[in-house]
Order: structure tokens, then C-alpha cells, then sequence
């Protein structure tokens, strides 16, 4: 995509949100979603509209863990490591759960996906869909990165 | 194959898809039955479970279909309405989980539905209120403010736009039941904060949900179009969240929802004078705006009154979670003890181990050891037992769990989460994982060399023993609790001080990290 059509897409993201009070975030989610980041031009680009100062715009961008100032463009497996996870063994699926992903695949980690009594659990989010899995052991948390 | 098609019901919340329910539901199909995706009962150790004439099945999966459908299949729990997990249970406010489909209206108008909302909008706005207060009502996030209290500072306060915002940024591990409650009867939730808007004369009102609950946002979203016209004039949307805990902070929600950092802000002004856009607003948790249709149906707060124990009254929902055998979602009335909820109904450890300790109250939360099993679930109870009922998250630990291990994770999740407004919060956290770390390595070999730098005069400097090192914890615990801004930094200690009672040995022969 190329600067002009981006801009494009900004553009017509925030005329969407034209009565919407309180627009950054939504705004944001949406231009996170389809650009796969939300680059300094854009951050410009939405001040200027939301009358804002790009500081503004930077200071939500880089609070929020939604919003990536790169895009990644791997799939990605969001593993939960919170404290039900690991009273259920998360933390014994790491070590593996990293080789299997390697580099093809971004391993993330999540505070808490509301699987809380069937964890481990994991989202995977790539070209597949968007998929919740729970109750996971080495193996099958291996086969959703290998399947991510 | 009968002549007649059977119909199964099973559950579609993300739960129930993160265990498989889609691919049971297409060979239920495929073996000719109509499939109706409910709500779950909340019995997720037998999730996916599948409800043919009444009883269930569970955990079912695609192999099991011919023997559930002849009736031969050994995962026959019998009965659900009569399973031992789900019969001792008082369900008000999850009446409806596992016996409707979430986004049908015709369901929800049969169970009840609309009802209470019907009856407050006969009523004046200080009627309604005074039925909450009546029934009371407190807050189901943790705080246990009472909600009739709240709703009338927003009614009697000034001016003429308002709100009514549903906290719904579940971000404890160890709470689902928001996630269940939007996933299983998101009406519910819809007609609660119809007539909180009603009873406080707000136009508007937002549920702000995490990013993480995809299906939660998606269901929201699908009830709030159905109800509009059930609920016109009032405009109803759902917010995003991007994935900061400390959002689920009410005044920092506020500020998220305005399109700003999610960092706290100073009380006071409360948000019931000046919240949203600066001006009044009502900032409920999921649990106790769905509390709501329940009581203002008929008689319904007197019955709501009539259960609990002292101040602590009506019904809470309690997750159970972790390590556990049976997990998953019970409500009953307030005064249930730990070892009930643990032994008799979670039927202990996952792992058949003994339980160690379980965390009352998601990661903010007091551990709790099994000597302390008798206390009953009550906000003052808890209180004195320098715990926290929270949201009603109860995670167990068996015996292989490092409890020292743990208090780190505690402080360094505060760090990770911290808005970093309050500096007891931003930086305490950090220095008590610093101070967690030395007291498990045996206590600092050396003082810190930024201690003995000639300007840092009242620094110490020769290094500190590890009951130094323990009292230094305990002093800066003491300073997050009292200093802090809000719940984040004020309750990161609660896990860490509780560890360090009752399991000191985790702290000094655990294994270093």
C-alpha cells in the first residue's frame, strides 16, 4: 500500500467516526487493523483531524498494548501466563512453546484470556483465523503454533 | 437414524469454542440432529457439554456422537438442572446460563426478560433507586460501594447530560463471570444499564470490554442492535479496550473511553459528579448492572435483600479457577465458606496434589492458606483477614507452587500494568521486585553501589540481611498500600504480604528464578 492510498484509508477510517464521542481509540483499533500499525505519519494525520498535537495522538499509541508503531505481519499465538495459567502449568510449556514458534511466528504473552478454569490456554491469530484453545499440553500448544 | 430429529443444545461461549464445541456442533449436525447453541451452564471441566432432552453430556467430543445420540455414551452426567454442581446453586443474576440462546430475544422475553425493565420505567427515577439501595446492592468489581448510594449522587447531581458506564474490562486472572454473563445473556446486561439510565436520567451508555474478549465485544454489539428498540432514546455502544489492565481502574476506563492514556485520575472529583466527559456517571461493574433486571422485577429486591450474611447481601457469583478439579462459575448467596468452595464443590486440585493456598481476588488479591479455609465470603470478613473478595475470582495452588515465585510475579505484573502516574505504583513496584529477588538469593552481597554514592546521604550503606531485607518489604508494601492512587499500586502488596506469611520458606529456599 502505497503512502497516498494509506492516507486514503486513515482518511475515510476517521470520517467513519465523525460522531463518535471520544474517537481516538476507535480510530486507532481500526487503523491498527487495517495497516497493521499505526506509523508516525499516521499518528499525524489523526492529530490534524482530531485537532489534536501528534504528542497527543503518540502518548495513546504508545500506552496501549494494541498499537504497534511497526507492523508485524506474522501470525501471532497469544499465550496466557497469568496466575490461573500458571497454577495450571503454563510455565512448563514456555521453553518448548518458543522453539516451536522460532522466529516464522510471534509468541506473546497475554495477562488472561478468561479461560481461567480450563488453562493453559492460547489465541492464535494469523491467515487461519482467530481461534481460542485451552486445556493445552507441549504437544497440542505445538501443533496451534505450528497450525498459526 | 430416528425418524424424528433430535435436537442437542450446545454451548457456543468462547470457552466452549476454545474446547472444541464448533467441530462437535457440525458432527451433531452431520448425524442429522438440529444443534442449538446455548449459553453454558458453567461447568467447564465437562465443556464441551452437550444437552439432549435435559442431560448431559461432557467432555464430549466428535467420537462420542453415535453413543450421546443412542444414549450409551459413558459421559452421561445425567440431568443437568439436578447435577450436585449446579442444584445447591442460587442463580439470580446467571438464571439464564445454559438454558437460553444467547441472542434470542423470543428466550430471553420467556425467561423473564424486559420485565424489570418495564416495571422502572412506570416508576420515578428516585423510585427505582430506592429499590437498589432497598435490595443492598454493592459494587461487584471489589470495592462493594453500595450501588444505590452511587446511582443517587448521580441522580442528585447537576446538570443535564449524564452516563452510565458498564465496567466490563475483566482483566483478573481468575474472573470469567463478565465474559460469561456478555457471552450468555448479553440482554441481560443491556436491560440492566437501560434502567440505570433510567433511574439516574442518563442519555447514554457505554460498556467498555477488553480486546481480548473478541466474542464478548461481538455479542455485545449484536444485543445492543436487536434491544434498540427496546431500550430507545437511549444510545447504548461498546468500548474497546487495547489491552492495558490498569483500564479496569474506573477513573483511568474514563479516561480510555475519552480517547487519552488510560492513567488514573486523583478522587476527588468522584466519577458520580464528575466522570465521563466531566460530567456525572455511573460506573457499574458487569456483575452488579446485571444484578439489576433481578431486583427491580417484582418483590425482586426484597428477595435479593433476604440473602447474604450481615452487610454483604444478595448473591456472588464466584468463579473457581486454576488448578482445580471442578472449575468453573457458582453463584450462591454471600457466607459460603473457602473449604466448601475448594474441597466440597471444586473437589480439589486439578492435579490430585494438596492445595497449598488459593488467590481470593484475581492478581490483586491476598493468598489464602488452607488454615483459613473457614471464612466465610463476605466483604467485611474478608476485610478483616487482610484479603479481598474482589471480583470473586478463587484460584487454587497445589503443593508444587513456589509462593515466593508468586509474590515476585505480583509486583512485577504492577510494573509491567502500572499507568505510572502515582510513584508509589511506578516505581514501588519495581524496587519490590528488586527486594523480592535479593531476599530470595540469601540477602544483597554487597550494598548497592547508587546507595553509597557520596550524595545519597541518608542511604545506607553496608549491605542488608535477609530480615532486613524482609522488613524493607514490609515498609515498602506499607507505602504502595497507603500512597497509591488506586486499586493497582494499593493492592499489589495484599499478594505479596500474604505470601511472605504464610509460606516465609518460599521466600528463602525457593527456587531462584
Amino acid at each position: 500500500m502505497n503512502d497516498t492510498t494509506r492516507a486514503q484509508t486513515v482518511e475515510a477510517i476517521i470520517a467513519t467516526h465523525a460522531r463518535t464521542e471520544g474517537p481516538l481509540l476507535p480510530i486507532l483499533h481500526d487503523v491498527q487493523h487495517a495497516l497493521g500499525c499505526v506509523d508516525a505519519a499516521t499518528e499525524a494525520q489523526i492529530a490534524l483531524a482530531l485537532n489534536l498535537s501528534r504528542a497527543e495522538v503518540h502518548g495513546v499509541v504508545s500506552f496501549y498494548h494494541d498499537f504497534t508503531e511497526e507492523p508485524d505481519p506474522r501470525p501471532c499465538v497469544q499465550l496466557c501466563r497469568a496466575e490461573a495459567c500458571q497454577a495450571r502449568g503454563v510455565e512448563a510449556l514456555v521453553a518448548a512453546a518458543e522453539a516451536a514458534a522460532g522466529k516464522r511466528v510471534r509468541l506473546a504473552t497475554v495477562y488472561c484470556l478468561g479461560l481461567c478454569s480450563v488453562g493453559p490456554a492460547a489465541r492464535a491469530i494469523g491467515p487461519g483465523g482467530d481461534h481460542l484453545h485451552a486445556r493445552l499440553t507441549a504437544d497440542t500448544l505445538a501443533q496451534v503454533i505450528e497450525n498459526a | 437414524m430416528s425418524a424424528v430429529t433430535k435436537t442437542v443444545r450446545i454451548p457456543d461461549d468462547s470457552l466452549s469454542l476454545a474446547v472444541g464445541a464448533d467441530a462437535l456442533a457440525a458432527a451433531f449436525v452431520a448425524a442429522g440432529c438440529t444443534v442449538e447453541r446455548t449459553s453454558s451452564w458453567g461447568m467447564h471441566w465437562l465443556e464441551p457439554l452437550v444437552e439432549v432432552d435435559g442431560v448431559g453430556y461432557g467432555p464430549a467430543t466428535p467420537a462420542d456422537v453415535a453413543a450421546i445420540l443412542d444414549g450409551s455414551s459413558a459421559l452421561n452426567i445425567g440431568a443437568i438442572a439436578e447435577h450436585p454442581f449446579i442444584k445447591p446453586q442460587q442463580r439470580l443474576t446467571f438464571a439464564r446460563a445454559g438454558r437460553t440462546r444467547p441472542l434470542s430475544l423470543e428466550d430471553y422475553a420467556a425467561t423473564g426478560g424486559w420485565a424489570g425493565l418495564h416495571r422502572a420505567r412506570a416508576m420515578s427515577g428516585a423510585d427505582v433507586i430506592a429499590e437498589v439501595t432497598q435490595s443492598g446492592l454493592r459494587g461487584r468489581g471489589g470495592a462493594g460501594f453500595p450501588a444505590g448510594i452511587k446511582w443517587q449522587t448521580v441522580a442528585n447531581a447537576p446538570g443535564t447530560r449524564k452516563y452510565v458506564v458498564c465496567n466490563a474490562d475483566e482483566g483478573d486472572s481468575g474472573t470469567f463471570a463478565d465474559r460469561m454473563l456478555m457471552e450468555g445473556d448479553p440482554f441481560q446486561l443491556v436491560e440492566g444499564l437501560a434502567i440505570a439510565a433510567h433511574a439516574v436520567g442518563a442519555q447514554t451508555a457505554y460498556i467498555y470490554t477488553r480486546s481480548e474478549y473478541p466474542h464478548a465485544i461481538a455479542k455485545m454489539r449484536a444485543a445492543i442492535i436487536a434491544a434498540r428498540d427496546i431500550i430507545a432514546p437511549l444510545h447504548m455502544e461498546v468500548r474497546e479496550g487495547a489491552g492495558a489492565y490498569v483500564c479496569g481502574e474506573e477513573t483511568s476506563l474514563l479516561n480510555s473511553i475519552e480517547g487519552k492514556r488510560g492513567v488514573v485520575r486523583a478522587k476527588p472529583p468522584l466519577p458520580a459528579l464528575e466522570g465521563l466527559f466531566g460530567c456525572p456517571t455511573v460506573v457499574n461493574n458487569v456483575l452488579t448492572i446485571a444484578a439489576i433486571p433481578h431486583i427491580l422485577s417484582e418483590g425482586g429486591a426484597a428477595e435479593y435483600a433476604a440473602l447474604g450474611v450481615d452487610r454483604s447481601l444478595g448473591t456472588k457469583p464466584i468463579q473457581l479457577a486454576g488448578n482445580i478439579k471442578h472449575g468453573g462459575l457458582y453463584e450462591t448467596a454471600f457466607g459460603i465458606t473457602l473449604h466448601d468452595l475448594v474441597y466440597a464443590i471444586g473437589g480439589g486440585t486439578a492435579s490430585g496434589r494438596p492445595v497449598k493456598g488459593v488467590q481470593v481476588g484475581g492478581p490483586l488479591g491476598a493468598y489464602l492458606a488452607p488454615d483459613q479455609f473457614d471464612i466465610p465470603f463476605d466483604y467485611e470478613a474478608y476485610a478483616r483477614a487482610d484479603a479481598l473478595i474482589g471480583h470473586g475470582g478463587v484460584t487454587v495452588f497445589d503443593d508444587t507452587a513456589d509462593m515466593g515465585k508468586m509474590a515476585r510475579f505480583a509486583m512485577a505484573f504492577c510494573a509491567a500494568e502500572s499507568c505510572g502516574k502515582c510513584t508509589p505504583c511506578r516505581i514501588g513496584s519495581t524496587r519490590a521486585v528488586e527486594v523480592i529477588d535479593r531476599i530470595r538469593h540469601g540477602g544483597a552481597q554487597a550494598a548497592d553501589p547508587l546507595s553509597t554514592m557520596p550524595q545519597m546521604h541518608n542511604a545506607r550503606k553496608s549491605a542488608r540481611s535477609v530480615d532486613e531485607e524482609i522488613a524493607l518489604l514490609e515498609d515498602l508494601c506499607e507505602t504502595m498500600k497507603f500512597g497509591s492512587l488506586c486499586a493497582l499500586g494499593g493492592f499489589a502488596p495484599y499478594p505479596v504480604l500474604s505470601a511472605l506469611k504464610h509460606w516465609p520458606e518460599d521466600f528463602t529456599n525457593g527456587d531462584v528464578q
